[in-house]
Order: structure tokens, then C-alpha cells, then sequence
């Protein structure tokens, strides 16, 4: 392995599919053939394994949970890096269990891209086109489909066409097109970071070359401000405002409009510990104050004054409900955009849909529960800063609350009810 | 022009530690002295730029090596920071110590979660920041930002709070506090990268003396120093660039028994 070049940035990628269908596997296997594991790592999954009374299992790798390793189940998500020689990635292995879909959603939320494994033999199953959803849903369009355990199904180019088609079809329902469809064996190796030999008929790229078409996500600079503010911080008598730019750029002298109280101010300084700065962009977080003393604090979000988001407190949106604990009409839960903070109710269930088979439930449903989707108004105690998740992403989103918990996570579709 | 890898991890630490500040009514920074935690430290003073507006806290096991006393006291000083030791001294009035007790499991739980419990109990902290990375440990691996520990400390990994995008926990019942973790994204060598682009103090433990280094600091008792001539940071990058070697390979709380650290951290261990 040569320098690392620090200014690569690191690639995330999650590996998504059904329960069983070889993600972990998928991960341990790449890691080992690519000598990624370091000895003691390798000695430690040996006996692991051999405690357990089975043979090396490379899902170890990143089960390392006792419970996960005796059930033979990934329970929560979990990140690993992995270098080739081009490229530095983050591996996010996701849960496949439908109970530990909450941890599913939690490891893909962070990703850019996706391998998505379907089982030759199972054939695309429940956890697959749910999984497929929450990609969807989260905005990764960059997905790799690996069919794995071939090895199963006799190396059958038929069977693998088959699934594959089969994938691909529900996968266009969601407007994701696969970049390629690799068929391998995690558990003997075949297309993983090695060419398999027991399948002549394949003539694609196996799956370490394949990540290099992965494209990293830029930090887009050329859209308008949004630098949501998390704190005003006093230091000295002089009052700052804390935030990381999700988009944009900014400049001492600029004025800037603060959404939701649409209060404008000048830009006095920007504060980056032992640092002279005009201007920041895009991904840094900094420090700001203003001329006059505006009362801008936590849950604000600067904008340019002439591209301002949208202030809304009825709004369209997509709902992916996680909690365990059914939602019911009528129940107040909080909303968490950015770095705003607010009471809101649902209004309406517009359409309640089954997250792994899309199918219609009902219509103005009157409860949501676990992996259910809701296509739902949102009322919010008071307006707030909102955008398209289509436009803007980081405005986009949100989590609901209720308790003490997360409960749901959701994408705005339109910015008025 | 785009923010190099550094600028990122490091942005996003910052992110983190300001949400924790904000979003909790009295944290503290849990400094162990080691390379993480002090790469901690640098980040949470640009985040506030220069004073910290929180304590530090060191659990003080009292069998540390003497060279990390001496670089802790030097840096309190220097960075004027609002230090708390944290020791439970009566387990070590009864003669708790490595060699004392049955497994190194009692005697971290004795020495450090059982001296962290006193100190959040005494002080009131409701969150703490902590220097962790996923690649440390595959325990580690599994954990959130920022990861909720019940009254009795412990960790309910089979049951984990969703944390979607950047939208942490922060409602807790209570009697809970919080571990938050700003560096759990970073690896060994981005912490070293780091420590040389901004020239950040480390103890010289780190660098080899007579053909060893340690590279992971803790307990004297339990440490043991790895075969290395890497004598400054410029060394050891390069070092790690080529080697296969764990880093807590001289961890002994680590080898025990396979599970040592999904016990221990269970448990409420850092």
C-alpha cells in the first residue's frame, strides 16, 4: 500500500439486502482476499469460529457482537475502511433482519452508494425490495447489485439472469438503475476481489474493480447559502454564531437573510480558530457574527437574501415510520429539521404504503406503523425553514420525535401542504 | 477549491462537539492522555476557539505511566483547562490493581467505570465526550455519536437508538447521560495525519526508544510497547502505511477472552 494522499476523500457504501443473503460475508471476504485484516484480527475470528464449533466464518469480520456471532445474525450496523490502491471507502454493513430495520436505515443514512446483494437461490425477498425502498427513499441513486452465493445454484448463468432481471425491474419501479449486476460467491470468493473461474460466461468487472465507478458526492458549492446555526456562543463579549455550511459559500460583508424570522444582517466577521477568513464554503464548520445585535440563535438557517429556502408550517412529505410503536392520528410528535426544533402533528395520511411490496394499504389511513410508509401533511407548531429533498437534501429531511425517541425519519416532496 | 479529507473529519468533529454543548445542560471532555483524546481536545478548542467551555476529566487509575502525569499537568496549564481527576481511591485503598484482582476485567471496571460513576455522580454531568474510533475495536465499530448509558452505566447494544443523518439523540430520561464520540469516523492513521498538520503535543511514549514504541497508551501495567524504530510522527505514518500489526495488539484488557471488550464497554467502560 503506497502514501495515503489526504486529500482523497473517502468513499461510504453501504452493503444492503436480505437477511442471510451474504452482506457480512460480502465484507469479510473482500477484506481477507485483499489483505486488509490485520493477523490478530484473522487469529481472533479462527477461534471465535472454532468455539462456536463451525468453520472461518468471514462474517466475523464485522459481527463482533457475541449475540450476532452465536444467532449467526448482524444485529446493528457497523463501518470498516478499506483501501485498494486508487481509492480509500467506507464499508457500512447494514443489518438484513426486519427487526433491526431501525439500524438498517441508521447505516444507510450516512452512505453515498450502495452494493445491494440478492441470494441466487432465495431470489429477490421482503428485506430486498425494502431495503430498495430505503435507498430510494434516502436518495442514493448509485447502486451495484452483486448475486451472490452463484455457487448454490450450479454457477447458472439462466438462474442469475433470472434474478437479476427480476431485481433490476423492481429496482426501475424506484428509478434506480443498477450500474452493473456482478454475479460472485462471497463464501468461496468468485467475483469478489478475485475473477472466478466457474463462470466463463461472465465477462463483466468483478466487484473490487467495480467500485471505482463509484462517484464521491460533492459538497455542492455553486448552490445558494444554507448554514443552519447550532448555537450563539458568547466568548469575550462578542457574540457568535456557530454552524457548518451544508451548501454554498459565504463573505465577510455579505448580507444574509435568517430563515425562519426572515431578520437580514450583515456578515461582521467570519471566526475560524487562529485563522484570518473573508469566506468559507460548502462543508466547513466556522464561526459568525453580525453587525447589530440581531437575536439570531439555534434553528435559524442564513440564506443569500435572493435565494432564500422556503418558510412553510404545513408541508408534503414521505415517511418512513420506525418505531416499534404504531403511530396514531392525533398524536403530537416533535419535528427535527437541520438544526431545528419543533411540535408538529400529522395531519393527514394521504396514502399509507408497504415499504417492501410498495402495494397501497389505504388511504387517509388513520395509523402508520413499523416500515410502513405514509405519504403524509405535516402541520408544525410554528413555520420553519424547509426545501424539496430533491432540491436541497440537508432541508429536506427530517426525524420525528416522540418521547424521548426517534421514531420515524422522512423526505419533504413539497413545501406546501 | 474542495476541503481535503482532514478538513472534513475534522469539520465534522466540530460539528458534533458543538451539538453536544448545545444540546445537553453540563458535559465534559474525558481526556485519557492518549493521541485520540487530545486530538479531541485540539478539535473542541477550535470549536470554541481557544477555552473550553466545559471540564476536562481524567480517571486516574493511578497506574498510568509517570510520562503521562507529566503531560497532562503541562497541558492543563497551558490550555487553562478546568481539570477534574477523577480516582477511586477507595478501591485503591483496599489494594485494587492488575495483579491483585482476578481478571482485568474487575480492575478496569474498579479503576475506571467504577471511578467514572463517581465522578458523573459528583459532578452532574449529563454527556460526555469521548475520543473513540470504529477502527479501534469491532465493538467500537457498532457504536452511534452519540450512544445513551442507563443509571447503572450500561450499554444496550441489542438496542441502539436510530441515528439518522446528522439528528443525535437528545432527549433522555432521567438519570441517563451520554457518551458522544466527535472522532468515531476518524482512523488511526487520519489522527496521526492530523496531529502533524497541526502540530498537535503527544506524549513521547509514542515514539521508540531502544527499537519500541507504544502505540496505544493506558495502565503501565497493562501496555506493552510494539517493535518499532519510528521515532517522531513522520515515522510512524509511515509506519502504519506497511503495517499489519493491531493497534491494540498491546492492549491486555483487549485479549482476555474474545468478548473482554463488548463486556466491558457493556458495562460502561470507555
Amino acid at each position: 500500500m503506497g502514501a495515503v494522499d489526504s486529500q482523497t476523500r473517502q468513499l461510504k457504501f453501504v452493503i444492503v439486502g436480505h437477511v442471510d443473503h451474504g452482506k457480512s460475508t460480502l465484507i469479510g471476504r473482500l477484506l481477507y482476499d485483499t489483505d486488509s485484516l490485520p493477523p490478530s484480527k484473522m487469529e481472533e475470528i479462527r477461534t471465535a469460529s472454532a468455539q462456536l464449533g463451525h468453520d472461518v466464518e468471514f462474517s466475523y469480520v464485522m459481527d463482533n457482537l457475541e449475540e450476532e456471532r452465536s444467532q449467526r445474525v448482524t444485529i446493528d450496523t457497523a463501518q470498516i475502511q478499506f483501501r485498494t490502491p486508487q481509492s480509500e471507502y467506507v464499508i457500512i454493513d447494514a443489518p438484513g433482519h426486519r427487526q433491526f430495520i431501525r439500524n438498517m436505515v441508521t447505516g444507510a443514512s450516512e452512505a453515498e452508494a450502495a452494493v445491494f446483494i440478492v441470494d441466487a437461490a432465495g431470489g429477490v425477498r421482503e428485506q430486498t425490495r425494502r431495503h430498495a425502498y430505503v435507498l430510494a427513499m434516502l436518495g442514493i441513486e448509485q447502486v451495484i447489485v452483486v448475486i451472490n452465493k452463484m455457487d448454490l445454484v450450479g454457477w447458472s448463468q439462466e438462474r442469475f439472469q433470472q434474478v437479476s432481471g427480476e431485481l433490476t425491474s423492481f429496482l426501475g419501479q424506484l428509478g434506480i438503475t443498477p450500474l452493473l449486476v456482478i454475479p460472485a460467491s462471497a463464501k468461496l470468493g468468485d467475483n469478489v476481489a478475485k475473477p472466478s473461474t466457474n463462470m466463463p460466461w461472465c465477462t463483466g468487472a468483478i466487484l473490487i474493480d467495480s467500485l471505482a465507478q463509484l462517484r464521491r458526492r460533492r459538497r455542492p458549492q455553486q448552490l445558494p447559502l444554507r448554514l443552519p446555526i447550532q448555537d450563539r456562543y458568547e466568548l469575550d463579549g462578542k457574540k457568535i454564531l456557530l454552524g457548518r455550511i451544508d451548501t454554498g459559500t459565504i463573505r465577510t460583508g455579505e448580507e444574509v437573510l435568517f430563515l425562519p424570522s426572515g431578520v437580514k444582517a450583515e456578515v461582521a466577521s467570519i471566526e475560524v480558530f487562529l485563522q484570518d477568513r473573508t469566506g468559507a464554503e460548502a462543508g466547513e464548520s466556522i464561526g459568525l457574527t453580525l453587525r447589530g445585535d440581531e437575536p439570531i440563535g439555534r434553528g435559524e438557517v442564513a440564506c443569500p437574501t435572493d435565494a432564500p429556502a422556503a418558510v412553510s408550517g404545513r408541508f408534503r412529505a414521505s415517511v418512513f415510520w420506525l418505531s416499534n410503536d404504531a403511530f396514531r392520528m392525533g398524536e403530537q410528535l416533535k419535528l427535527r429539521c437541520a438544526t431545528q426544533q419543533v411540535p408538529c402533528t400529522i395531519e393527514r395520511i394521504e396514502r399509507l404504503t408497504d415499504s417492501s411490496t410498495l402495494e397501497l394499504i389505504a388511504q387517509d389511513a388513520r395509523q402508520m406503523a413499523a416500515t410502513q410508509v405514509g405519504h403524509v401533511v405535516i402541520r408544525t407548531e410554528r413555520p420553519i425553514a424547509v426545501e424539496p429533498f430533491a432540491q436541497t437534501p440537508e432541508l429536506g429531511r427530517f426525524v420525528l420525535t416522540r418521547g424521548h425517541d426517534a421514531a420515524a425519519g422522512g423526505i419533504i416532496t413539497e413545501t406546501k401542504g | 477549491m474542495p476541503l481535503s479529507k482532514l478538513d472534513e473529519l475534522e469539520s465534522r468533529s466540530i460539528f458534533i462537539v458543538r451539538e453536544a454543548y448545545q444540546q445537553f445542560r453540563k458535559i465534559a471532555l474525558l481526556w485519557s492522555i492518549g493521541k485520540d483524546s487530545t486530538a479531541l481536545l485540539w478539535i473542541c478548542r477550535k470549536a470554541f476557539f481557544g477555552p473550553l467551555p466545559f471540564n476536562v476529566v481524567h480517571i486516574d487509575t493511578g497506574y498510568k505511566f509517570p510520562q503521562m502525569y507529566e503531560f497532562r499537568d503541562e497541558y492543563a496549564v497551558k490550555w487553562d483547562l478546568d481539570l477534574i481527576v477523577g480516582k477511586n481511591t477507595e478501591a485503591l485503598e483496599a489494594g485494587m490493581g492488575p495483579e491483585a484482582s482476578a481478571s482485568k476485567l474487575d480492575c478496569c471496571t474498579a479503576l475506571k467505570t467504577e471511578a467514572l460513576k463517581q465522578t458523573i455522580g459528583r459532578e452532574g454531568f449529563d454527556a460526555l465526550l469521548l475520543g473513540i474510533r470504529r477502527d479501534e475495536h469491532g465493538i467500537r465499530a457498532k457504536e452511534r455519536v452519540v450512544s445513551p448509558r442507563d443509571r447503572q452505566f450500561k450499554w444496550d447494544y441489542q438496542n441502539q437508538p436510530a441515528e439518522l443523518w446528522d439528528h443525535y439523540k437528545n432527549s433522555y430520561a432521567e438519570g441517563t447521560h451520554a457518551r458522544v464520540h466527535p472522532m468515531l469516523h476518524w482512523t488511526e492513521l487520519d489522527i496521526w495525519t492530523y496531529t502533524r498538520r497541526e502540530r498537535i503535543p503527544v506524549s513521547p511514549l509514542y515514539f521508540a526508544r531502544d527499537g519500541k514504541r507504544y502505540r496505544s497508551i493506558g495502565c503501565h501495567t497493562c501496555c506493552q510497547p510494539v517493535d518499532s524504530t519510528a521515532s517522531n510522527v513522520d515515522e510512524i505514518i509511515e509506519e502504519l502505511a506497511t503495517t499489519t500489526e493491531a493497534e491494540r495488539a498491546g492492549r491486555a484488557q483487549d485479549k482476555e477472552s474474545i468478548y473482554t471488550m463488548q463486556k466491558l464497554r457493556a458495562m460502561g467502560y470507555m
